[in-house]
């Protein structure tokens, strides 16, 4: 593992795939993201119309996850949530990455706005993520991209914070010197000397804020201040399938397991990419 | 030393200043007159412009922070839309389930999750510390909401070994409102221990690397001796660090919780003031929590001092 080279490593896959539990990790998050993503969208399985008959059947060969009060099948709504699940999670790993970025670069290259912007991290991060975004949801309203919004402003200053610590090594490095003494200027300096070679801690950190996102959105549509019921995720089925605890725990079990599911495993992803990307980081786990 | 302290209250100073910023312009930005919310759909236009005169929602924007920040310092938090009390009042009365609830469930994680992370890196790559790191991601994997109404469903309603959900009511004494509050801690506590576990079982893997543990040991000092004289005393520090990084955890992991085990605290208010759009309500808790956080991790900053005596600022 050690035999790597830490920027750009010739042997990142090999190192990535030589543990058996990223490998088990990563087929399991792209089965769980191929059949939310293409299965309800070739039609290959529907929900199905309300119907009396089988309302709350529990699991078996006709209902594979049993059906839900309505009469719908579980495993198919389970599918259609799931891609609002993981396509809010994506979301926010994007787009506080890129506002992380942004506030990081400068905070770590503009001296004069180190200081202002740090405490506006230190600030933003004294908020428990839950609370933040539950708030920010409550002013601008429910909608699928004011939850992304409003978790992307939570976990913004995660990487933020990364990328201002990583730029300030960076930017003293001797290449970063010469670059500027040849007239190079700091926009382009910003992207193509620093950006560039920082992007191994960002992408490990934006795979654990996937992650960290799904699972705060499960718990805002569980509160029931996440996104409008009427497009469900896993954690608003969980939300509606509490009233029939009691008689119909599978309502619950299934869409838990898979916020359970693809959090762990894309938080085992997460450490396989750190130790592949970064051996120095690959503490003996 | 002195500067030290110095510096770092007047950073936290600044914080908490951006923190009630932060909060001033959240709840601004939401849409809709706060007076005409608070008096309901049935009001005379008249009646809105008197209740924006009396809450100062006539001044400039600058005004209403000014008088806002000092409101704050003196110790009031405005008035709730919901219940038509003081934001403190309320806050107050719903306090003691989730300070109760944030306790035992960070003693729950730390009697669970420090002695098996302090074993698993003694043992480190065994099949017992395997087994723990694997246990503690897989902790922090499920949300804790399904955990809870996992012992919900099973533990309490089928078994009947814990209450179910609520706080006893209103005639519960002190004693019976705790049992209630056994279940949730032990729900919160899986979610935090896991955090604490691998913070646990990698600051002792760092020390166990340490010379003077290798020195204690070729002295032929007993395992026992080195792991309880050496490593632990050495341990102390990361776990007063995680206390401290655990707080935000816990006090997001008491909202959903309380939600679960309808729990009357400070994280079900909250949720209700969102439904209820009570901005006052919803701000004096974002202000009253950030705060504590600032303060909570000032402390074990500071507790540093105390524990290792080589730690100088």
């Amino acid at each position: 593992m050690a035999a790597s080279s830490a920027a750009a490593p010739p042997g990142f896959s090999r190192i990535l795939l030589s543990r058996p539990s990223t490998v088990v990790a990563l087929a399991v998050f792209v089965v769980i993201a191929a059949a939310c993503l293409f299965l309800p969208a070739l039609g290959l399985v529907a929900p199905g119309g309300m119907s009396v008959r089988s309302r709350l059947t529990p699991p078996g060969p006709e209902y594979w996850m049993g059906a839900d009060a309505f009469g719908r099948d579980v495993l198919a709504r389970l599918l259609i949530a799931g891609r609002a699940s993981l396509t809010i999670g994506l979301g926010v790993a994007v787009v506080s990455s890129v506002i992380g970025i942004a506030i990081g670069l400068v905070a770590g290259f503009f001296r004069q706005l180190d200081a202002p912007l740090s405490r506006l991290i230190d600030a933003m991060m004294a908020f428990p993520d839950i609370l933040l975004a539950l708030s920010l949801v409550a002013i601008f309203g429910g909608t699928m991209l004011n939850v992304i919004l409003a978790l992307s402003i939570v976990y913004a200053p995660r990487i933020g914070r990364i990328v201002r610590a990583s730029t300030l090594v960076i930017r003293e490095l001797p290449y970063v010197e010469a670059a500027r003494a040849l007239g190079t200027r700091t926009p382009t300096i910003m992207w193509t000397h620093v950006l560039r070679n920082i992007m191994s801690p960002i992408l490990v950190q934006a795979t654990f804020i996937f992650a960290y996102a799904m699972l705060a959105e499960a718990g805002l549509s569980f509160l029931g201040v996440g996104v409008d019921p009427s497009t469900p995720t896993w954690g608003i089925m969980v939300n509606e399938g509490r009233q029939f605890i009691d008689n119909a725990f599978f309502l619950i079990l299934f869409p838990g397991l898979g916020i359970a599911l693809s959090v762990l495993s894309l938080q085992l992803v997460g450490d396989g990419l750190r130790d592949a990307l970064d051996p120095k980081l690959a503490k003996d786990t | 030393m002195t500067s030290y302290l110095l510096r770092r209250l007047v950073g936290m100073i600044v914080v908490i200043f951006l923190v009630l910023t932060i909060a001033f312009i959240l709840v601004r930005l939401a849409p809709g007159d706060p007076a005409a919310l608070m008096l309901g759909p049935d009001a005379t236009p008249e009646e809105v412009v008197a209740l924006r005169a009396r809450l100062g929602l006539d001044q400039p924007i600058v005004a209403q922070y000014l008088s806002f920040l000092g409101n704050v310092l003196r110790g009031d938090l405005g008035q709730s839309l919901f219940f038509n009390l003081p934001v403190t009042d309320v806050l107050a009365s719903r306090a003691e389930p989730t300070i109760f609830l944030a306790l035992f469930s960070l003693i729950f994680a730390l009697v669970i999750a420090t002695p098996i992370g302090i074993y698993a890196a003694y043992r480190h790559g065994s099949a017992v510390d395997q087994t723990s790191i694997s246990s503690a991601m897989l902790a922090a994997s499920v949300p804790s909401f399904l955990t809870g109404l996992i012992f919900q469903r099973y533990l309490a309603t089928d078994l009947g070994w814990f209450p179910a959900s609520g706080y006893g009511g209103p005639d519960a004494d002190f004693l019976d409102r705790m049992g209630y509050l056994i279940l949730p801690s032990i729900t919160l506590g899986i979610t935090n221990s896991a955090l604490i576990l691998r913070f646990t079982r990698a600051s002792m893997l760092d020390i166990l690397g340490e010379d003077y543990v290798r020195t204690a040991r070729a002295k032929g000092m007993s395992e026992t001796r080195v792991i309880l004289r050496h490593a632990l005393k050495n341990a102390g520090i990361p776990i007063i660090t995680v206390v401290g990084l655990t707080f935000a955890l816990l006090v997001s992991g008491a909202v959903v919780t309380e939600r679960v085990f309808n729990l009357p605290g400070l994280g079900n208010l909250v949720v209700n003031a969102v439904l209820r759009r009570d901005y006052p309500v919803i701000q004096g808790t974002l202000i009253v929590v950030a705060t504590l956080y600032v303060l909570v991790n000032l402390l074990t900053d500071l507790l540093y001092l105390t524990v290792d005596k080589r730690v100088k600022y």
